[in-house]
């Protein structure tokens, strides 16, 4: 197409005529000399830095319940069973062993989005997750983590960093994979300014968080 | 080329059309709850982010370099994202991203599109143009579907429905959506539209959003939501089409961790929004698996060839500077007759414009600095706008109206001393008419305009420096009588 590579010439032109002092050369050093003076490591001890998590979560409307690697799958029957859950999609790497036993569910690659659609609830894990501001990150598994009404996200302690540049960080080599920050249930504050628990995401996030 | 700026070009004076607004109390009453609501919870967090001024200016540093190297990060963002799967398409002004948007909607046969909001699409009134092409844009994010259902216009960036309450709400949605019961509270109405939307999710087959960030060293792409429309939007169709101005791009993946702590805090006072989407091209089996991107100047590689006022492109849109400006706080949105309201707005409309229409948005502040002081990038929006207002000035004294030449006779006046001094004698002797008890409250002809809102102190009898030469007189005279 002759005329859409003409307006990006155009554009591209319009810019460079712009900035006539500009070297490409010296982009790269000028962009790491960037002064970045803020805080980019934890200043907490990791005791506190958990305690701000949950914090911030129970800030969200969020419900987070404790536990040991041995007591995961109690704590996801236990979950499930206070919402009456019977149907669960799980996110495909999630791990077996996690799961309470005869434990009905079906694995996200085996599902159509308008299956998923009537399903009560869906589990995952998380890649990273932030203190400071109540979040998880997860990698992929994008549509079950939105369509069903219930998230259960299981957190390790030690995935759980203090700050946002500290999960950046951690994130980098992920960084072309399709990521979605997560911080509480979905929510607007369009009417009048008021943050209303969800709207189109789920309506309720459960963190089972594992302790070392 | 033919920017647009949605109707801001037809749109009435500033002055105009405040007049009317300043009237309604009921949107007075709203405006002033949801920006009193918002600029408290913006000053909580932000008081307890302790590098908030280190973040603020490490995301300025890094807009200013991206802005002069933008011909790079654009080139690179193009490369990688087309790497990923992506393509990528280039737009001169509105007219051309709206036909590229609808020839590729129409070359996927949809029909039907669920958006995202976006203020770039509002900007170059895309909505029109689907509905002029027989294609149905559905408006998912709640404030937009209730501007949209309301047949109304957007009053604010972040909240673009901020001027409405929820009793209106109600009624618009019942009407909208055919109703017959419906409450008032926000959840009932956050439900309403919760199932009023999913089954467009799951059947509309094409996808619109803008873009936050745009990442170019991934070829990535970021949107910052709350509700999961977004997420909706982004990962149920099979196609998506994003529109994003130039000035979207950073450098790096890297930089999110400054804009992600600024954005939230300064949009909405949270300490992070519920989600933040970030994909690169397509994704074998998860989202879309066709994208496309429009990357669009309208207007911005003019604001960046103004190197005073290119800050104006630093803006990453969280309408801080709206909640916290004693003019908008008044008048709303609507006055500035632009999607882009506020003092933002009153910079970056007429400048998209190359000043030819908006002239009246330069002078819609009081100059107090309240907008640079929340800006989380350090736009010096006081500082453009006195620019600006140069710059109309300017332009109106090429043209031939009295105004001009008056300020023309006044500066010739001023530039000399023997002028000066004459002009203040026959002012002394000109004003008497005009005189009240010291004060000049009615001017006649055009001066008039001034005294209508203002009372000007009359001149008095004797200047500083006239009764300085008497002082030295009198007192030579003084010392030769006493001699």
């Amino acid at each position: 197409m002759p005329e859409a590579t003409n307006t990006r010439e155009a554009i591209l032109s319009r810019i460079r005529a712009t900035n006539p002092t500009a070297d490409a050369a010296v982009c790269t050093s000028e962009y790491q000399a960037i002064e970045r003076a803020y805080q980019q490591s934890a200043s907490m001890d990791r005791a506190s830095i958990i305690r701000t998590f949950i914090e911030r979560l129970h800030e969200y409307d969020a419900n987070v319940t404790e536990t040991s690697v041995d007591g995961i799958a109690t704590a996801i029957a236990e979950i499930l069973n206070t919402h009456s859950q019977k149907s669960t999609v799980l996110a495909d790497n999630f791990k077996q062993q996690f799961l309470p036993a005869d434990f009905h569910c079906v694995r996200e690659s085996q599902i159509t989005k308008e299956q998923l659609n009537t399903i009560e609830g869906a589990i995952s894990e998380c890649e990273v997750a932030i203190a400071h501001t109540g979040t998880i990150i997860i990698r992929g598994s994008r549509q079950i983590t939105l369509l069903p009404d219930r998230y259960l996200c299981v957190v390790s302690e030690s995935q759980v960093v203090e700050t946002v540049p500290e999960a950046i960080a951690v994130l980098e080599k992920f960084a072309a994979e399709p990521l979605t920050f997560i911080s509480g249930p979905s929510a607007t504050a369009d009417i009048e300014m008021t943050r209303i628990r969800g709207v189109h995401g789920p309506r309720i996030l459960d963190i089972v968080l594992v302790r070392d | 080329m033919s920017i647009r700026v949605g109707e801001a070009a037809e749109a009435p004076s500033f002055q105009k059309a405040a007049l009317p607004l300043l009237d309604d109390t009921q949107l007075r009453k709203n405006v002033r709850h949801a920006t009193d609501v918002i600029t408290n919870k913006r000053a909580i967090v932000v008081g307890e982010q302790h590098d908030w001024q280190q973040l603020r200016s490490a995301a300025s540093a890094i807009k200013e370099h991206t802005l002069r190297h933008l011909d790079h990060y654009l080139l690179q963002f193009e490369a990688a994202c087309t790497a990923a799967g992506g393509h990528v398409h280039w737009a001169s002004d509105a007219d051309e991203a709206n036909r590229i948007i609808v020839d590729l909607v129409k070359q996927y046969g949809g029909k039907e599109v669920i958006k995202v909001k976006t203020m770039t699409s509002d900007e170059i009134g895309l909505n029109k143009a689907f509905e002029a092409n027989g294609i149905h844009p559905h408006e998912t994010d709640l404030a937009d579907m209730i501007i949209q259902l309301g047949h109304d216009k957007p009053s604010h960036i972040v909240v673009p429905a901020l001027h409405k309450n929820r009793q209106q709400v109600r009624e618009i949605f019942m009407q909208a959506m055919g109703l017959s019961e419906l409450g008032d509270k926000p959840e009932d109405l956050t439900n309403a539209a919760r199932h009023y939307l999913r089954e467009k999710f799951l059947k509309v087959g094409i996808g619109f959003s803008g873009a936050n960030y745009l990442l170019a060293d991934t070829g990535g792409v970021c949107v910052v939501e709350s509700e999961g429309n977004g997420r909706m939007c982004l990962t149920l169709p099979d196609v998506l089409i994003t529109v994003a101005g130039i000035e979207k791009v950073i450098p790096g993946f890297r930089d999110l961790e400054i804009f992600l702590q600024l954005l939230p805090r300064s949009a909405t006072g949270e300490r992070m929004n519920p989600y933040n989407s970030l994909w690169t091209g397509v994704h074998d089996g998860d989202g879309p698996q066709h994208f496309h991107i429009v990357l669009l100047d309208n207007g911005r590689t003019r604001i960046l060839a103004d190197p005073e006022s290119r800050q104006t492109l630093h803006c990453i849109r969280c309408g801080a500077c709206l909640n916290t400006c004693p003019v908008y706080r008044q008048t709303g949105g609507h006055a500035y007759g632009s999607i882009y309201a506020g003092p933002i707005g009153a910079i970056l409309t007429p400048q998209l414009f190359d000043m030819q229409h908006s002239q009246s948005l330069p002078y819609a502040s009081s100059l107090c600095g309240a907008c640079y002081e929340v800006c989380p990038v350090k736009i010096n929006i006081p500082e453009v706008l006195i620019h600006l207002r140069g710059r109309v000035v300017r332009e109106q004294q090429s043209g031939a109206n009295i105004e001009a030449m008056g300020m023309k006779a006044m500066a010739n006046i001023f530039a000399s001393r023997r002028r000066f001094e004459a002009a203040q004698r026959l002012g002394r002797i000109g004003q008497w008419p005009f005189v009240s008890e010291g004060w000049v409250k009615h001017l006649p002809g055009m001066l008039g305009n001034w005294t209508s809102v203002r009372d000007l102190q009359s001149m008095p009898q004797q200047s500083f420096r006239s009764w300085w030469r008497d002082r030295k007189k009198s007192a030579v005279a003084k010392e030769k009588a006493d001699a």
